[in-house]
């Protein structure tokens, strides 16, 4: 994929955005950054892929990329919307779990996990943690919470709400 | 204006608009709940499921032609989707059993449509874990409908009998999808087999009835898929589609 040192600064330019929503991880922390390919001087080709296929911060992570990788001297950026193989929330570094936790939003669990978008028979499996207190006797208020990719929870120790960033 | 798109052959373009048209309306319609919905959770919940949908249809407008004057352009006649997902939101039990019958067939369907490696393999990966959460979505809210209080019970039912005849277009093969390019294609028996068995199943879990009466209306199944759609749909691209005709070209 990367292969010389100016796509690996490069990448690590445009993984350094970020993200629109959370602004707390990086797109490279989030995993969304498919690939980079330097295709000639002043020009570059990034691959992104969207966590979900409806997620309306697509657009603005991709022209903050451009920027970013304008404001280096590459005149001419491409970003490329990748489908396959798709997004998961495993794809989300330890660091990006750690920052998200950090903020307050439970990070996704490991895909070992029953539940819907996991193939497994089971919907819902109750142990994600409380952010705030680290109570694990937290219950589900609704499936979809501010953006499509969180849930909203409620932690039954100290009653705090708080997002879940779901399985996917 | 453009010239409405009305494919004759089961190509990917067909394809692609009948499965982008189930997206792109249903999607309409579940945004229609936006300032109505019984609470805020379940008006974000509609909302989020809304916007899954919508990036769904923009990938498929988008194989079939220009996404904008696809979704905003066309007339009733040229629209492919089923007329279950046109159908209006009424109560919000009735939307629940709109959204039960529909995800349980999408995920089916993205779930076979991803095992396979034809055009629509990747989008199917991507979207029906999207689609496992409506589904879940819709299967929790029949069981608290459908065994809640008596006025819950009674509205949940009625959902499900009035919606019931236009599940049997959901079963029709949508052409190019048969696998028969050899990528792997639709086996729509065993489709409406793994359907009629989850959905049966929820609905006795929620102490509901199966319904029993046709799956058809009265005019031929599959109308939808041929452009014939049912009154209400007029009137609801009517406003999907009037901002775009009356300022062509505007933008935020």
């Amino acid at each position: 994929m990367v292969t010389t040192a100016l796509e690996e600064e490069l990448l690590a330019l445009a993984g350094s955005v970020p993200d629109p929503e959370l602004p707390v991880i990086t797109l490279a922390e989030l995993g969304v950054l498919r690939g980079l390919r330097v295709r000639g001087i002043g020009k570059v080709d990034v691959e992104l892929t969207p966590t979900y296929t409806g997620c309306p911060a697509i657009e603005t992570m991709t022209a903050d990329i451009e920027q970013v990788l304008r404001e280096r001297g590459m005149a001419e950026v491409s970003v490329r919307t990748v489908l396959s193989p798709a997004w998961s929330t495993d794809d989300i570094s330890a660091e990006g779990r750690r920052k998200l936790a950090e903020f307050g939003i439970a990070p996704p669990r490991p895909h070992s996990v029953d539940g819907p978008g996991t193939g497994g028979p089971i919907p819902l499996t109750l142990s994600v943690r409380c952010p705030h207190c680290g109570s694990t006797d937290t219950e589900l208020l609704s499936r979809f919470s501010s953006t499509a990719c969180k849930a909203l929870r409620r932690c039954v120790s100290c009653r705090e709400p708080f997002d879940h960033f779901k399985e996917l | 204006m453009s010239t409405p798109l009305t494919p004759t052959a089961p190509t990917a373009t067909a394809t692609a608009l009948a499965l982008g048209d189930d997206a792109l309306v249903l999607s309409h319609r579940l945004g229609e709940w936006a300032g109505h919905a019984p609470v805020l959770e379940e008006e974000v919940a509609l909302a989020n499921i809304a916007l899954d949908l919508l990036g769904q249809a923009r990938v498929l407008l988008s194989l079939a032609g220009d996404e904008d004057e696809l979704a905003y352009l066309r007339e009733e006649r040229a629209f492919r989707n089923l007329q279950l997902v046109e159908q209006p939101n009424g109560d919000f039990a009735r939307t629940i059993a709109r959204q039960l019958y529909f995800s349980t067939y999408q995920n089916l369907l993205y779930g076979q449509l991803a095992s396979g490696d034809g055009t629509f393999a990747p989008l199917a990966a991507k979207a029906v874990k999207e689609v496992a959460y409506h589904q879940d979505h819709a299967e929790q809210w029949t069981l608290r409908l459908g065994d809640g209080t008596a006025e819950s019970h009674e509205r949940m039912q009625r959902g499900l009998d009035a919606l019931w005849r236009f599940t049997g277009e959901m079963f029709q093969p949508v052409g190019g999808l048969d696998g028969a390019d050899g990528t792997g294609g639709v086996v729509w028996p065993a489709l409406r087999e793994s359907w009629t068995a989850s959905v049966s199943a929820v609905i006795e879990k929620a102490t509901l009835t199966v319904p029993t009466g046709p799956q058809e209306g009265a005019w031929a199944a599959g109308a939808g898929r041929q452009g014939l759609h049912t009154e209400s749909f007029g009137r609801m691209l009517a406003e999907m589609q009037h901002l775009h005709r009356s300022h062509p070209g505007a933008s935020w």
